[in-house]
């Protein structure tokens, strides 16, 4: 095999005379073994980082930004103005990657577009007991009425409902394009579960092998159609211990590391020969009160316990440093971010003097700590017990319960659920409504609404921003809403953490994405 | 020894039955439901929520899922990963090589330095040499192989630049696997410097795996040996003016190394254990490994499977030890 020849004469020249080997490889520390590679199928951010490596979709997010969208496969788009009608104009001469096991005949066009969303609709994948998870958790077919072909450059897309974020969902790499061809090929050679094990798209780079939960090889794509990958190979060296990936990127034998252990962040800034890049992550921890319980459905109740706690605290002991305050449930890296709203301030004289106001006292509340980390709440038990200390120096006793993971995401949906729960939430499009909607609209409340609430004006505001097109008309009606929110103090808002990618001081050009996946076509090594 | 061999096959039955019992019970026993779970935060349709109910066959009663459970294992069927979708028995298949390697060299890393350790803490009964080698075994035991793991890391790789963080071989190699042993892999592939790659990334976790039955194998031929060693026929060995090594290393070591066979075997649970952390550390690609993904990821078939074959190789690991120690040991075999 050509390459097998090509990484041993590339082993061989490294080690007879250093440097002079003019292949360029970037070997990534991934964090996890990727479940499969079709863009479709899964949810897992280490799973996209591969599908976005060898698939492009009809647009994308420009790297670093919250929801910037960019021409990708489609050229151009339009949007009718009654918003149900999505017209894309489809990229000429882009090339299917030719690999071992597939040479496409013809180039990509309308077709493909076709089939991949036709087979996400349809909802019937070539596995058994697979689906299209992240097509359902993104509403899709609530959503999308049909796709049509216009002409081999042409697709529409039709919606139920004018739906502002859809363009953004459409961005995301379950709408990355398959060929259409490579699938009929398997079908008719009865292997159609291959496609979930050889990828074949118009990406920057082009699946070689994967040897399971060890590493994944790419090579560049000489064909691609945007910038040639700066890097001839591209290796995802699977390490799932951040202590280990640490030590494997100051060995040199990786170039870039996700997701160091928050402790070992101040050493990587001090080590000369490593780069750490830092992000604020598009995410929000926040504690939910049961705004439908007394006397948390006083808002002067709420407001007096978000008063009471000292989140700069938390974000020391519980973030280790890698977060900052949160002040809306949005993030601020996020349009529509209203940045003059003012945080209720840590007071707890201010908040005794409120909670005696509204006639509270002795007041013994729960308070559900997660048993697990997640980027948004690092160690809920710490954080809850510093909330708890909070709460007894302004008089308010509170009992920690912590049930398992499922059992917690379940118990703490219902409306008739004692006390606050800490919780949070990872965005998955960049779209001010991907929080709002599901953690605070009406719909949501006895699920992800775990406060709750459900104010009127505020539903009214999130509901009409979501039917606009127009993205600083619908940034208004956002910021408008979180007014409401803020008065109304639903949620103690705590953090948004900050993710960090550390890298070898050789590395350039790579670029930081707030959507936490990572993007390596513009990615250079020097030598 | 046919009937030995009987009893010890039929002790098969209810182990399995056992190993079989728990693994099915694992997945039931956790709290809330695994569809839950696999939910997280998002909000799950209900459709979706009866389909995996249904995938996971949790809407049928507990006795006729166990049955279709083990009717199903009996057949080498243990179901699919629902992340990757792979059948559960190739993926094992394919992990299980990494594994078998690092265990076979830790165990003939801890039993080579093991029993000689043991032999001569036991010969130099008292001294200094003694105390020291028998201190630092029991150091071995209890030293926690996450922190054991990353201290050598440090020193070895990061310090010293002697050995590769992690992984089985350099990446400027490309082996295709045959056996999935990387070091005959390795060998085939005829590319230059593959071998040594290959050795030099298994030291570190060799030693890591190795340490705590290196420690249990030195302490187990020590007192082995000392019992051994005040034999009526070791003194008269001696008193035929045999040479030292000679009494020690063939006649007094071979009777005391058959409870050391036993120690052994023993071993294999608790490497397999160890395996855990120390595949973990060394992203090694082994079923330790992927049984901890497996968690992280909360793909419950594969961690349900996987239990299920995990222990049946320890059963059968035990078996062939019981039936070698039965042959170097006749009195077991008579024993009623």
């Amino acid at each position: 095999m050509k390459h097998v020849t090509y990484l041993v004469a590339a082993a061989a020249l490294a080690v007879g005379m250093a440097g002079a080997a003019d292949a360029k490889t970037l070997i990534y520390c991934s964090e996890a073994s990727p479940e499969g590679f079709d863009p479709g199928l899964y949810e897992g951010g280490n799973t996209l980082d591969v599908n976005i490596a060898t698939y492009d979709g009809l647009i994308r997010f420009k790297v670093g930004t919250t929801g910037e969208i960019v021409p990708a496969l489609a050229e151009k788009w339009e949007i009718s103005t009654d918003g149900l009608t999505y017209t894309f104009h489809l990229r000429h001469g882009v090339k299917w990657q030719t690999t071992d096991y597939f040479t496409p005949t013809r180039e990509f066009n309308a077709d493909d577009v076709i089939y991949s969303f036709e087979r996400q609709i349809k909802g019937t994948t070539y596995l058994p007991d697979t689906t299209y998870a992240y097509w359902g958790d993104m509403s899709m077919p609530d959503l999308v009425a049909a796709i049509a072909k216009v002409d081999d450059y042409t697709v529409v897309i039709t919606l139920k409902q004018p739906n502002a974020p859809m363009i953004a969902n459409l961005a995301m790499p379950f709408a990355d394009v398959v060929s259409k061809e490579y699938a009929d090929k398997l079908a008719a050679a009865g292997t159609p579960g291959n496609m979930n094990d050889h990828p074949v798209g118009t990406g920057p780079f082009i699946f070689v092998n994967y040897d399971k939960d060890a590493d994944i090889r790419f090579k560049a794509n000489p064909d691609y159609w945007g910038t040639k990958p700066k890097v001839d190979t591209l290796v995802f060296a699977i390490t799932t211990d951040p202590a280990t990936r640490l030590q494997k990127l100051k060995a040199g034998e990786c170039d870039i590391m996700p997701y160091p252990a928050p402790a070992d962040v101040a050493a990587i800034k001090a080590d000369a020969t490593l780069v750490a890049m830092q992000e604020k992550g598009l995410n929000i921890g926040a504690l939910m009160y049961n705004t439908q319980q007394k006397p948390f459905d006083n808002p002067d109740v709420r407001h007096a316990l978000n008063m009471a706690i000292d989140k700069k605290a938390i974000i020391d002991a519980v973030y280790l440093g890698l977060g900052e305050v949160a002040i809306n449930p949005i993030p601020p890296t996020m349009w529509g971010y209203n940045k003059d709203i003012q945080d209720d301030s840590y007071d707890p004289d201010a908040a005794k003097k409120l909670l005696d106001k509204a006639g509270v006292k002795n007041l013994t509340m729960t308070l559900w700590a997660m048993p697990v980390s997640r980027p948004y709440m690092p160690n809920g038990r710490r954080a809850a017990e510093l909330i708890q200390a909070d709460f007894a120096k302004v008089g308010v006793t509170s009992k920690i319960v912590s049930p398992e993971w499922p059992e917690y995401l379940k118990t703490s949906k219902p409306v008739d659920r004692d006390g606050a729960v800490l919780i949070g939430w990872t965005g998955d499009n960049g779209d001010p409504d991907n929080f709002l909607t599901p953690l605070l609209s009406c719909d949501a409340v006895g699920g992800g609404n775990r406060s709750q609430w459900c104010n009127k004006d505020f539903d009214a505001l999130i509901k009409k921003a979501a039917t606009i097109s127009d993205q600083k008309e619908r940034a208004k009606l956002y910021e408008q809403a979180q007014v409401i929110f803020k008065k109304d103090a639903p949620w103690a808002t705590i953090a948004h953490s900050i993710v960090t990618i550390a890298m070898a001081k050789k590395v350039t050009g790579y670029v930081v994405d707030p959507f936490g996946l990572h993007h390596f076509e513009d990615v250079d090594v020097a030598e | 020894m046919l009937r030995f061999l009987l009893r010890r096959l039929a002790l098969i039955v209810p182990t399995f039955v056992g190993i079989s019992l728990l693994s099915f019970s694992f997945i039931r026993l956790l709290p809330g439901d695994p569809v839950q779970t696999l939910s997280g935060v998002h909000s799950m349709s209900p459709e979706r929520y009866a389909a995996l109910i249904h995938q996971f066959g949790l809407d049928r009663p507990l006795w006729q899922q166990y049955l279709e459970y083990v009717w199903r294992a009996l057949h080498g069927d243990l179901g699919t990963s629902i992340s990757t979708t792979h059948s559960i028995l190739s993926e094992f298949l394919t992990l299980f090589p990494a594994t078998v390697e690092l265990s076979v060299c830790a165990i003939i890393f801890a039993t080579v330095i093991g029993i000689a350790l043991g032999i001569v803490a036991a010969v130099k009964r008292g001294t200094l040499l003694d105390q020291a080698t028998m201190g630092t075994a029991l150091v071995g035991y209890s030293m926690p192989i996450f922190w054991w793991g990353l201290l050598l890391i440090i020193l070895f790789s990061g310090i010293l630049h002697w050995t590769p963080v992690s992984g089985r071989i350099s990446l400027d190699f490309f082996i295709r696997p045959v056996t999935g042993f990387m070091l005959i892999d390795s060998l085939l592939s005829g590319q230059t410097g593959a071998f040594r790659s290959a050795v030099s990334h298994l030291v570190l976790p060799t030693i890591v795996l190795g340490t705590i039955p290196l420690a249990v194998i030195a302490r187990q031929t020590r007192s082995a040996m000392l019992e051994v060693l005040g034999e009526d026929y070791v003194r008269t060995a001696r008193a035929k003016g045999l040479p030292p090594w000679r009494v020690v290393g063939v006649h007094a070591l071979r009777n005391a190394l058959i409870p050391v066979i036993t120690t052994i075997g023993l071993q294999v649970g608790t490497l397999l254990a160890g395996a855990i952390l120390t595949e973990t550390i060394f992203s090694w690609p082994g079923i330790a490994k992927w049984m901890v993904d497996s968690i992280s990821r909360r793909d419950y078939p594969v961690v349900q499977g996987g239990l299920l074959l995990i222990a049946v190789i320890v059963m059968v690991v035990n078996l062939i030890v019981d039936i070698l120690y039965s042959l170097v040991n006749p009195r077991i075999r008579h024993v009623r």
